[in-house]
């Protein structure tokens, strides 16, 4: 049969799975992704196989006679740092920290921002109206001088939560600079942009009949919240966390840059610009590998945030 | 004691100078296994009456200023949060008028069923179940539509998906706001049968909320009128449209065509409804009814008694009805 049906004769998409990798732009951002995510996760085991050099190790051959850095060779595979570190090993370590860090950011930037949005827009009336002054008031500062304020704090003092009567040292915290402090002082510093999205998705949803339907049946509203209003914005939830997610590692990168991420000697490619930069003359490789290393990663995100937006939610434009 | 009863029920939208009077003391009864039929043009309160059964308007910005409406006795209006979940969807179901928008389009049909057992009657909670009710609002081979998503059904289909989530709970009263306004008309055909099925089946009361006159023959025992917020004529079916005596209820009747009449023109009430908040003062038809009088305008009529269970909002209901008023219908 020669006219046959346009909609049969298309591939089965299998699911979801099907209708997201033909998606371009999801597909290349994925491959993209789960290359850095393969590199952060397998670092170790190369260089325990010996086919990785130790990113801390310090190679007298890597330098040279007047102490700068060399230039790419057999044994470094993109030459090394001031120290005569391998940078391309130090490269990809620094993917461990940037996307651990970056993904822990962006959720708790998430989490606060999905539980302000949806509280916000659900409850609506004052509830709303401080909630959303407060994102306001957040909104209004610079995130990176916060995230340095933030880090500022970060010293090594430990705080005691506890009445000092009380010995709950359970709830001490001590304040120092890490991984952990990092992502949070990100996640405190993104939520805000999150709650105005979160928050008008839900006043067009909670509107619709079938919120009116699902409450005369006599559902309570963390039911009509968790089962009907979140399952509904799922889809924004998922675009942004993608876009977000380009954005915390831009922060973290930005944070490490300004010396004040997670402390050396740790790989990060932040601070692999900053201890390059003296040398980007005559050893640019030592900028221009960090550099397309966050190139890559912020790349891969805003790909698959851009595709998962068409495949999810094609009414909505950037 | 009646299943359901409505004493001078006011609702406002908004507040202070401003606050319009949506619903302007409504009284209703409605007895275990009868079905009334409210009825009126868009504007009249009928929905919000409706609502107000299971204290679903939104409030703000709605506010219930006056009245009770008692469900086996108990005040709804003054239950706690919990006890209202008990009754929406348990005592008293709804079936509204978008079935398409009713349903949550990112959940199967079965599973939302089974979302309506599991508040309710949570040991039934099963596939079983759903498809047993799937099978009693007439949906053919119900064991392949459990995993169907709503757009998959066609109107008429996921209006008979939300009347088996109505049924889930066994519900003493059904409550159906304008069922089949959303849908063509052999389908509300169908629906409307199906709802007269059911009820004898189940045994259950049904309030109906319609514009529709022609649907109220075929389903009620009772029928309330509304206009602009209150009652202005409630009796039996039969005596009602056949010998209407409110000057509104007449138009109502006339303006419904007649299949077998030739006519050129269909009868219309001339004018609009007022919008809330400005109504007319004296009687609240008057601008727009044929047979006014000066008295009209400034004296507001009361509800009164005409006889057992009839009752009219216009003193001059004895001296306007003409025996052949509406010969088109009798």
């Amino acid at each position: 049969m020669s006219n046959q049906n346009p909609a049969t004769s298309l591939p089965d998409s299998k699911g979801w799975l099907g209708g997201l990798l033909r998606n371009r732009l999801v597909l290349v951002g994925g491959c993209l992704l789960v290359l850095l995510g393969l590199a952060a996760l397998t670092a170790p085991v190369w260089v325990k196989a010996g086919l990785l050099l130790d990113p801390a190790q310090q190679f007298p051959t890597g330098l040279d006679e007047d102490g700068m850095p060399v230039k790419a060779s057999g044994q470094f595979l993109v030459g090394t740092d001031n120290l005569g570190r391998d940078v391309f090993s130090r490269a990809i370590h620094g993917t461990r920290v940037s996307l651990t860090v970056g993904v822990a950011g962006m959720l708790t930037a998430m989490l606060i921002g999905v539980v302000v949005g949806v509280v916000a827009g659900f409850r609506g009336g004052t509830m709303d109206l401080l909630l959303m002054r407060f994102t306001d008031m957040n909104m209004t500062l610079p995130g990176i001088l916060l995230a340095i304020a933030f880090a500022g704090v970060m010293d090594g003092r430990t705080l005691h939560l506890h009445p000092s009567f009380l010995p709950w040292h359970w709830l001490d915290v001590k304040l120092e600079r890490g991984m952990v402090s990092l992502f949070l002082i990100i996640g405190f510093v993104c939520w805000p942009g999150m709650v105005r999205v979160i928050r008008a998705q839900v006043l067009s949803v909670k509107e619709r009949e079938f919120i009116m339907a699902s409450r005369a049946l006599g559902a309570s509203d963390a039911r009509l919240i968790f089962g009907h209003v979140l399952p509904n914005i799922l889809p924004t939830i998922i675009v942004m966390a993608a876009m977000l997610t380009a954005n915390t590692i831009m922060l973290e990168a930005g944070l490490s840059y300004l010396g004040i991420g997670v402390p050396a000697p740790a790989p990060t490619w932040g601070a692999m610009i900053t201890d390059g930069q003296p040398y980007f003359i005559t050893a640019p490789h030592l900028v221009i590998v960090p550099g397309l290393a966050i190139v890559m990663t912020v790349l891969a995100f805003n790909l698959i945030g851009q595709g998962l937006q068409e495949v999810l939610d094609p009414k909505r434009k950037v | 004691m009646p299943l359901l009863e409505i004493k001078n029920l006011q609702v406002e939208f908004g507040s202070g100078a401003h606050a319009a009077r949506a619903v302007d003391g409504v009284s209703l009864s409605l007895e275990a296994g009868k079905t009334l039929c409210l009825v009126g043009e868009s504007g009249s309160g009928k929905s919000v009456t409706a609502l107000s059964i299971a204290k679903l308007v939104p409030s703000p910005p709605a506010r219930y200023v006056g009245g009770e409406i008692l469900i086996e006795g108990r005040d709804v209006l003054k239950m706690s949060s919990r006890e209202l979940r008990d009754i929406r969807g348990g005592l008293v179901s709804y079936v509204f008028q978008e079935p398409g928008a009713s349903l949550n389009p990112v959940f199967r049909i079965g599973a939302q069923i089974k979302e309506s057992l599991k508040y309710h009657r949570p040991a039934a909670a099963n596939d079983t179940e759903v498809i047993r009710l799937l099978k009693l609002v007439g949906i053919p081979a119900p064991e392949s539509r459990l995993r169907n998503y709503p757009h998959e059904l066609s109107g008429g289909m996921q209006q008979r998906v939300m009347i088996a989530m109505a049924l889930a709970s066994q519900p003493k009263l059904l409550v159906a706001d304008e069922p089949t306004t959303a849908l063509d008309v052999t389908i509300q055909a169908q629906i409307i049968e199906l709802l007269g099925d059911l009820r004898k089946q189940l045994g259950m009361a049904v309030l109906l909320i319609t514009h529709n006159l022609g649907i109220v023959g075929d389903l009620a025992d009772d029928v309330a009128v509304m206009y602009a917020g209150q009652i202005v004529e409630h009796g039996p079916v039969r005596e009602v449209l056949q010998r209407p005596l409110h000057p509104y209820t007449q138009a109502l009747i006339q303006s419904v065509p007649d299949l077998e009449a030739e006519v050129e023109r269909l009868t219309a009430i001339p004018g609009t409804v007022p919008l809330l908040g400005s109504f007319p003062g004296g009687c609240r038809f008057h601008p727009r009814c044929p047979k006014a009088q000066a008295s009209c305008s400034t004296q507001a009529p009361e509800l009164a008694s005409v006889k057992a269970g009839r009752r009219v909002r216009c003193p001059l209901w004895d001296s306007l009805l003409e025996p052949q008023t509406v010969s088109h219908r009798a």
